[in-house]
């Protein structure tokens, strides 16, 4: 089957900081694929560059076979691609639930009661539901964390991008997290997930990507990878949390 | 799953409830108000809709224009210049005002929407300078020292002064009502979610589908158009229009500012309070003469201090309170708890 997202020769440097170093990868429809690398690899510009927030300097990008690198951030979203952040980007002065039904309406193009029943679904999957009312900017950093994966959700995509979701939970929020998880990839949308928490990612993904100095330097079954030596010297440091 | 969600507030129920007997009174005005009253509520109703449509401008879309006195002039010099020079009635050249001004900011906004910050700031009054030069150019409008609208125009209004003095109050107090309600549609519609959205985070409201550029566009246009009607609807009661007076900065922006900053930015009610609170200290401080406006800037210091989010802001961070229903609730929550 044909790539759902796609990367091609994708080249990004902010002066001598390259970001992206002809990034070449694919994502099949249904797949989950694990990100892992170390800190300041350019994991989470990667996703900045699938949805657009930044523009590459050189590669092509595609969504269902379109090529979407010209595209704008929104228009990304509007067919099809949502994302986390990692350092949480809420409506701060909006409630949790109006914040998921800006995703609902703006990027899924829902209406009405149709719209409304989404994000209480979302948020009750995600746990948010009993902090509807509140203000987003009143939540702690995992709840923030919590509404970034609801608006993303509510946006309906077909590709979904997480981005270090799993940070700082106990062992049972993680467990309900990666059902959520598993959950959301059973409906059949394609997961893209960076994790530093490996066992959390192990526990969904099919394939894992690893990333340095901007570069994809491994990708494959994920204990494989796991387990080979490029990994383990340039990564030492993530059994540790994992 | 038990659980809804409603606009209502208890608070928005009542203040719906209240509004109509307010509303009815309004419109009876000129059976219980003098003359000199009926003209103050004008001016009210008409800086209202200026304050109320400024915030949505820079309170929501975040376009902070010290320049709208550029469309107040060019509403009312088109409202003379339709009257007077094309002889349509008033009633008829009133929509035309708010359509040519639809068309004559959008062009604007595209030449303006490339800067950035207080470039943009300049860039709207830039532009007003521009619209003032231009229209103390055109003769046959009095040219730079304006000029006075013909009488059988006023005549056309209504017969007799009280009947005019009736008409001019109608149609500000109508103009208010057309503009609180259009604000308040915008912000309920699809539109508004977005627009309070990128109010708040645009990096987030860009990346959740929401079109930056296409969304202010759109309120910039609304919010110019609007502005020309009630520019149009200050200098009929004027009865005159020069270049200076139709695009003063101080009195179509400064004032403008102050009311909406006091008041509360960024909320509906701030700037329907700010004005309220701007008369009552215009009307109870006018004999002070120049002082005045230094008792204004004092009073605007001091709110700042004390309610960095104007006098509403502060009302609504202490209490909650919402007077439109503007925000989603959901309800039947305590009860999935229990
Ligand atoms: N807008 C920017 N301008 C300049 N440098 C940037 C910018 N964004 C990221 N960088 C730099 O690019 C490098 C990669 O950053 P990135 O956030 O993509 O790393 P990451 O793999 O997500 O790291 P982490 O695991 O810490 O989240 C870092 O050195 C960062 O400082
Ligand atoms: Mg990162």
């Amino acid at each position: 089957m044909s790539a759902i997202l796609e990367l091609q020769g994708v080249k990004k440097a902010f002066g001598a900081v390259v970001v992206a170093d002809d990034q070449s990868w694919s994502l099949a429809p249904g797949e989950a694929l694990g990100v892992i690398g170390p800190n300041g690899a350019g994991k989470t510009s990667m996703f900045n560059l699938v949805t657009g927030t930044l523009r590459a300097d050189a590669g092509q990008i595609r969504l269902g076979g379109q090529d979407i690198t010209g595209w704008s951030a929104a228009k990304r979203c509007r067919a099809g691609i949502a994302r986390s952040f990692q350092v949480p980007q809420p409506f701060a002065h909006m409630t949790v639930f109006e914040n998921a039904y800006v995703a609902a309406t703006q990027g899924a193009g829902l209406s009405g009661r149709a719209a409304e029943a989404l994000c209480l679904d979302v948020l009750d999957r995600t746990g948010l539901i009993a902090k509807a009312n509140g203000q987003a900017g009143g939540l702690t950093l995992l709840e923030r964390k919590r509404l970034e994966l609801s608006r993303a959700l509510c946006a309906r995509p077909r590709v979904i991008l997480l981005d270090e979701i799993a940070g700082g939970l106990t062992e049972h929020e993680c467990q309900s997290l990666i059902q959520t998880i598993r959950d959301v990839h059973a409906t059949g949308v394609s997961i893209v997930w960076i994790e530093h928490v490996v066992h959390a990612l192990l526990a969904v993904v099919g394939r894992l990507m690893v990333i340095d100095f901007g570069r994809k330097i491994a990708e494959g079954e994920p204990q494989a990878i796991m387990q080979s030596r490029e990994v383990r010297e340039i990564y030492l440091g993530i059994e540790a949390d994992g | 799953m038990s659980l809804s969600v409603t606009r209502r507030t208890r608070l928005s129920t009542a203040w719906l409830i209240v509004l109509v007997p307010i509303v009815l009174l309004l419109i009876a005005a000129p059976w219980w108000a003098g003359r000199a009253d009926l003209r103050l509520m004008g001016e009210i109703a008409l800086y209202m809709s200026l304050a109320v449509l400024w915030n949505l401008l820079a309170g929501y879309a975040g376009l902070v224009s010290v320049g709208q006195q550029a469309y107040v002039g060019f509403g009312g010099y088109l409202f003379f210049a339709l009257t007077m020079l094309a002889g349509l009635h008033p009633y008829a050249a009133l929509p035309l005002v708010v359509l040519a001004g639809f068309v004559i900011s959008a062009p604007v906004a595209v030449l303006i929407f490339r800067l950035r910050g207080a470039y943009f700031a300049i860039g709207t009054w830039v532009v007003a300078e521009v619209f003032r030069l231009s229209f103390a150019q055109m003769a046959s409008l009095g040219g730079g020292s304006g000029t006075s609208l013909s009488p059988d125009i006023v005549r056309s209004l209504a017969e007799g002064r009280d009947a005019r003095e009736a008409v001019a109050w109608w149609l500000a107090l109508g103009a208010g009502m057309l503009v609180i309600g259009t604000v308040v549609w915008l912000l309920r519609s699809r539109q508004g979610v977005a627009l309070t959205a990128i109010r708040d985070n645009e990096l987030a409201a860009r990346s959740l589908g929401i079109d930056i550029w296409r969304t202010k566009f759109t309120v910039y246009v609304v919010v110019s158009g609007l502005t020309a009607l009630i520019g149009a609807l200050i200098f009929l009661q004027k009865l005159r229009i020069s270049p200076d007076a139709a695009f003063s900065a101080n009195d179509w922006t400064a004032f403008v500012i102050f009311i909406v900053v006091i008041g509360g930015i960024g909320t509906l009610e701030g700037p329907i309070l700010g004005t309220l609170v701007f008369f009552a200290l215009r009307e109870t401080l006018a004999d002070l003469g120049t002082l005045y406006l230094i008792a204004l800037g004092v009073v605007a210091i001091v709110i700042m201090l004390f309610a960095p989010r104007g006098l509403w802001g502060f009302l609504r961070d202490r209490w909650g309170l919402e007077l439109f229903p503007l925000s989603r609730r959901v309800s039947g929550l305590a009860k999935k708890e229990a």
